[in-house]
C-alpha cells in the first residue's frame, strides 16, 4: 500500500503547536499583564542592578554626562553607612512588633468575626475602613492623638513620655508599628476569614467530643488550619514592613526624631530622588531585597515544615 | 490566528517606531538660543503669584501673537524641586520656571537641565544691573548665570503684638535684639502670653529647614557669611556655635517645641513669634496683630547692619526649551521695572532689584508694613552655589537635629563632624 508523504505545512503545524500550545491566542490575552510586568517591575529591577555599579544620576535627555563605573563602591558605602544601619535597625524593630501583633490580632479577630456575633457585618466593615482610608488622613488623626496636647497624653496623664511619643527616640518605632498594624489589619482579617472557611467543621466537632473547650479548639484546630494563611500574612507583612516609607515621611517629619524612625526605603527616596544619587540608592535597595528574600525564605522554612 | 500574530507584531513595531520618534531633535543649542515661537512657563501655585503669572502671560501675548506664551501652575508634588528634577529627566520641563530654588541649581545644572543665561547677549550686564552686587551669589562655579535672581523674602522675626501685650512686653520696641533678650522675652511670652510656644520653627529633618532657624541667625551673626565659602564650611566657628547654642537653649527650655506644629503655629495663635519672610503676611492678615523685627544677634547689632537669609527664588531656563529666544525675551519682560513693581503690588514679595524703596516709593508709602522688608532685602545672603548642595544641607540638618533640637550631642562635636563631611562633599 502506497503511503503518501505528509504535506510540508502539515509537518510544521505540530511543531508550532508544540511551541505555542493548543490556543496561541492565550498569549495575546496575557500580553498586557506581561508587558506591564516587564515595564513596571522587571525592567526597573534589572536597570537598578546596572545603576548600582555606576556613579549614576538622572540627567536630561541628550545631555552628555559622565557616569563612571564604580564596581562595588556603592555596596561598600551602604554597608559602612551608619544611617543605613540605623534604618535597618529601625525596620527590624518595626517588624518584630508589627508582624507578630498583626498575625495574632488578625487571627483572633477573624475567628471572632467568623462566629455568630451580633453586628458581625458592622465590625467586619469597621476593621476594613482604616485599610482603605487615605494615609494622609489617617496620619493626621494619629498626629493629633499622639501629639503633645493630644488625647493619648491627656489620658496617660503623668505616665505620658517626655518628649512625647512621636518625638521620643524609644517610642517612635513602636508607635509606627502599631499604626501600620492598625491600618493594615482589615486586609489580614479578610485573608484569615477566607482561610477559616476551609477548616472542616468536623474537626471542631471531633475536638469538642474529645473535650476541648473554645481556647483549646482554637489552638489545636484553628491555628494549624490557618497555617497557609499565616505564611501568606507573615510574608506579606514582612515585605510591606520592609517597604516602610509613608510613616517616616508623614508621621515623623522625615524620619525624626534624630533619624530614629528613618527607614531604608525613606533613605532610598532621599538619596535617589532628593539628592540625585540613584546608583547608591539602587545598591541600598538591592541589599534590602536580599534581606527580605532571606527573611521570607526563613519564614517559609519555619512555617511550612510539617 | 496567523493574522492576529502579524497584527500584534505590526502593532509592536509601530509602537517602537513611535517611541523612537519621541527622542532626539535635530535642533542645535545655538539654533535654539535664537529660536522664536511659542513657549510654556510654570509659576508657583499660591493665589497671589498665580494672579501675577496670568497677568504677565496675558500682557505678553497681547503684543506677541507669533510667540505666544502658555502659563500654568507648577504641577503638584512634595516640593517644586522634585517636580522639576523629574521633569528634567523626562524632558518635560517648560522653557521657564518662576520658582527655581537656588539650592537645587547645582543639581539641575549637573543634570544638564539648565540653559546658561550668560550665553545670551547682554545677559550678565542685565542681571548685574538689575540685582546689583547681590547677583554674584547666584553665579555658578564656572562663572556663568544658570538662574535669574528673581524675588526675595528676607527672613525676619514676626511677633504677635497681642500676646506680647498680655505678657507685659514692650510692643512697639520688643526686647528681641540679643540672644539673652530673646530668651527672656520668649520665657515671658510662654509664661504669661497664653501661647504654647515662643517660636515654632519646623523641627523636622528636611534639608531646607535650616534656612528658617539656624541660617538667618548665622548670617546675621557673621555679618553676611554663607554656610560654606571657598569650599570651607563656616558654621564650625565661634559664631556658628553661638547661634546653635542659642537655639539649643530655646529647645531645652521648651520655648521652641520639638514636635511639628499642626498648621501654621503663628497664624493659629500657638506661637508668639515666627521666623519667616513677607510672603506670609497674606496668611497673617486678619488673624494676627503682628509686628516685625530683624533676627537677633549674640550681643545686638544696629538693625541697618543686620543681614539675613534671602529665601530667594530664581527663574531658570530649562534645556528642553526649543524657542529660547522667546524665552529670554519673556524673562526680560517679566523682570522689567514695571513688572517687578506688579509682582510687589500683587504678592508683597521683594523683586531682586536694587533700591526698592526708591524705585517703588509710592507702594511703600501706601504699605508701610513692608518698608522694613524692603530695607532688609538689600542685605540678604543666599545658600552657597556648591556641588552636592542638597546633600550638604541634609548633612548639616542631621548634625543640627542631633545636637540642637534633641540635645543628644554637644554642638561642638556635632558641628565638627558635619564640617568634615561637608568639606569633602563640596570639594567633589
Amino acid at each position: 500500500m502506497a503511503v503518501s508523504a505528509p504535506a510540508p505545512a502539515g509537518a510544521r503545524r505540530p511543531r508550532l503547536q508544540t511551541l505555542l500550545g493548543e490556543q496561541p491566542i492565550g498569549y495575546l490575552f496575557v500580553a498586557p499583564f506581561v508587558i506591564f510586568l516587564i515595564a513596571i517591575y522587571a525592567y526597573p529591577f534589572f536597570y537598578s542592578i546596572y545603576m548600582s555599579f555606576y556613579d549614576y544620576f538622572f540627567a536630561a535627555p541628550g545631555a552628555v554626562v559622565d557616569r563612571p563605573f564604580v564596581g562595588l563602591a556603592n555596596y561598600t558605602r551602604a554597608v559602612q553607612d551608619p544611617l543605613f544601619h540605623i534604618a535597618l535597625r529601625n525596620v527590624v524593630i518595626f517588624l518584630l512588633i508589627n508582624v507578630p501583633v498583626t498575625v495574632v490580632v488578625a487571627m483572633v479577630l477573624a475567628t471572632a468575626l467568623n462566629a455568630a456575633i451580633p453586628l458581625r457585618s458592622f465590625f467586619r466593615a469597621a476593621y476594613y475602613v482604616p485599610y482603605v482610608t487615605a494615609s494622609v488622613a489617617a496620619v493626621s488623626i494619629w498626629l493629633w492623638l499622639f501629639g503633645g496636647p493630644g488625647l493619648v497624653n491627656k489620658v496617660s496623664g503623668p505616665l505620658a513620655p517626655n518628649p512625647t511619643w512621636l518625638v521620643n527616640a524609644f517610642w517612635v518605632m513602636p508607635i509606627i508599628a502599631l499604626y501600620v498594624t492598625w491600618k493594615g489589619l482589615g486586609l489580614y482579617i479578610l485573608l484569615y476569614l477566607a482561610a477559616l472557611q476551609n477548616i472542616a467543621k468536623e474537626l471542631y466537632e471531633a475536638a469538642s467530643v474529645d473535650g476541648a473547650g473554645r481556647i483549646r479548639s482554637f489552638l489545636v484546630v484553628t491555628v494549624p488550619g490557618l497555617r497557609p494563611a499565616t505564611l501568606l500574612v507573615v510574608i506579606t507583612s514582612v515585605i510591606t514592613g520592609a517597604n516602610l516609607f509613608t510613616e517616616p515621611y508623614l508621621l515623623t517629619g522625615g524620619g525624626g526624631p534624630d533619624n530614629q524612625s528613618v527607614s531604608p526605603v525613606f533613605l532610598l527616596y532621599r538619596q535617589g530622588i532628593e539628592q540625585n544619587h540613584p546608583g547608591y540608592a539602587a545598591a541600598m535597595g538591592l541589599l534590602l531585597v536580599l534581606g527580605v528574600l532571606i527573611v521570607s525564605a526563613i519564614n517559609r522554612f519555619v512555617l511550612e515544615r510539617e | 490566528m496567523r493574522s492576529i500574530h502579524w497584527a500584534s507584531l505590526g502593532g509592536a513595531l509601530a509602537l517602537i517606531l513611535a517611541l523612537a520618534g519621541c527622542g532626539g531633535s535635530s535642533q542645535t543649542s545655538s539654533q535654539a538660543a535664537s529660536a522664536k515661537g511659542p513657549i510654556q512657563v510654570w509659576y508657583s501655585n499660591n493665589p497671589e503669584e498665580v494672579k501675577w503669572g496670568e497677568a504677565m502671560v496675558a500682557g505678553w501675548n497681547k503684543d506677541h501673537p507669533q510667540d505666544q506664551v502658555t502659563g500654568q501652575q507648577i504641577p503638584a508634588g512634595k516640593s517644586s524641586e522634585e517636580v522639576i528634577g523629574a521633569g528634567i529627566t523626562a524632558g518635560t520641563t517648560p522653557c521657564l520656571i518662576f520658582n527655581t530654588s537656588p539650592a537645587s541649581v547645582p543639581q539641575f545644572q549637573k543634570q544638564g537641565g539648565l540653559v546658561p543665561l550668560s550665553d545670551f547677549s547682554g545677559a550678565n550686564a542685565y542681571i548685574d544691573s538689575r540685582t546689583g552686587s547681590r547677583a554674584g551669589q547666584y553665579k555658578s562655579p564656572d562663572g556663568k548665570y544658570y538662574q535669574m535672581p528673581w524675588k526675595t523674602n528676607p527672613v525676619m522675626i514676626f511677633y504677635n503684638k497681642d500676646v506680647f501685650q498680655k505678657a507685659g512686653l514692650d510692643v512697639s520696641n520688643p526686647p528681641l535684639k540679643t540672644y539673652d533678650q530673646f530668651l527672656t522675652t520668649s520665657q515671658a511670652a510662654v509664661a504669661k502670653g497664653g501661647v504654647r510656644a515662643a517660636i515654632w520653627p519646623a523641627p523636622s529633618s528636611e534639608f531646607y529647614q535650616p534656612w528658617f532657624d539656624f541660617y538667618p541667625l548665622f548670617i546675621a551673626q557673621t555679618k553676611g557669611k554663607q554656610l560654606v565659602e571657598n569650599k570651607q564650611p563656616q558654621f564650625d566657628s565661634s559664631d556658628g556655635i553661638a547661634v546653635a547654642n542659642f537655639w539649643r537653649q530655646m529647645y531645652a527650655g521648651n520655648l521652641a517645641p520639638k514636635e511639628p506644629a499642626q498648621g501654621d503655629a503663628f497664624a493659629t495663635g500657638q506661637a508668639a513669634m515666627a521666623i519667616v519672610g513677607p510672603w506670609a503676611i497674606a496668611q497673617y492678615t486678619g488673624k494676627v496683630n503682628w509686628g516685625v523685627v530683624p533676627v537677633p544677634t549674640k550681643n545686638g547689632m544696629d538693625p541697618a547692619q543686620i543681614h539675613t537669609f534671602s529665601d530667594q527664588k530664581s527663574v531658570g531656563m530649562y534645556s528642553s526649551c526649543k524657542n529660547r529666544g522667546t524665552a529670554w525675551d519673556f524673562l526680560k519682560f517679566t523682570t522689567s521695572s514695571a513688572n517687578d513693581g506688579q509682582l510687589l503690588e500683587l504678592t508683597g514679595q521683594m523683586p531682586m532689584r536694587t533700591d526698592l524703596p526708591g524705585t517703588y516709593g509710592s507702594y511703600f508709602q501706601s504699605h508701610p508694613e513692608y518698608k522694613l522688608f524692603a530695607d532688609q532685602a538689600s542685605r540678604t545672603v543666599e545658600v552657597p552655589n556648591v556641588p552636592n548642595s542638597v546633600e550638604m544641607w541634609q548633612d548639616f540638618r542631621a548634625a543640627y537635629s542631633k545636637s540642637v533640637i534633641f540635645g543628644n550631642q554637644s554642638v561642638d562635636q556635632s558641628f565638627k563632624a558635619a564640617s568634615d563631611q561637608i568639606k569633602t562633599l563640596v570639594s567633589q
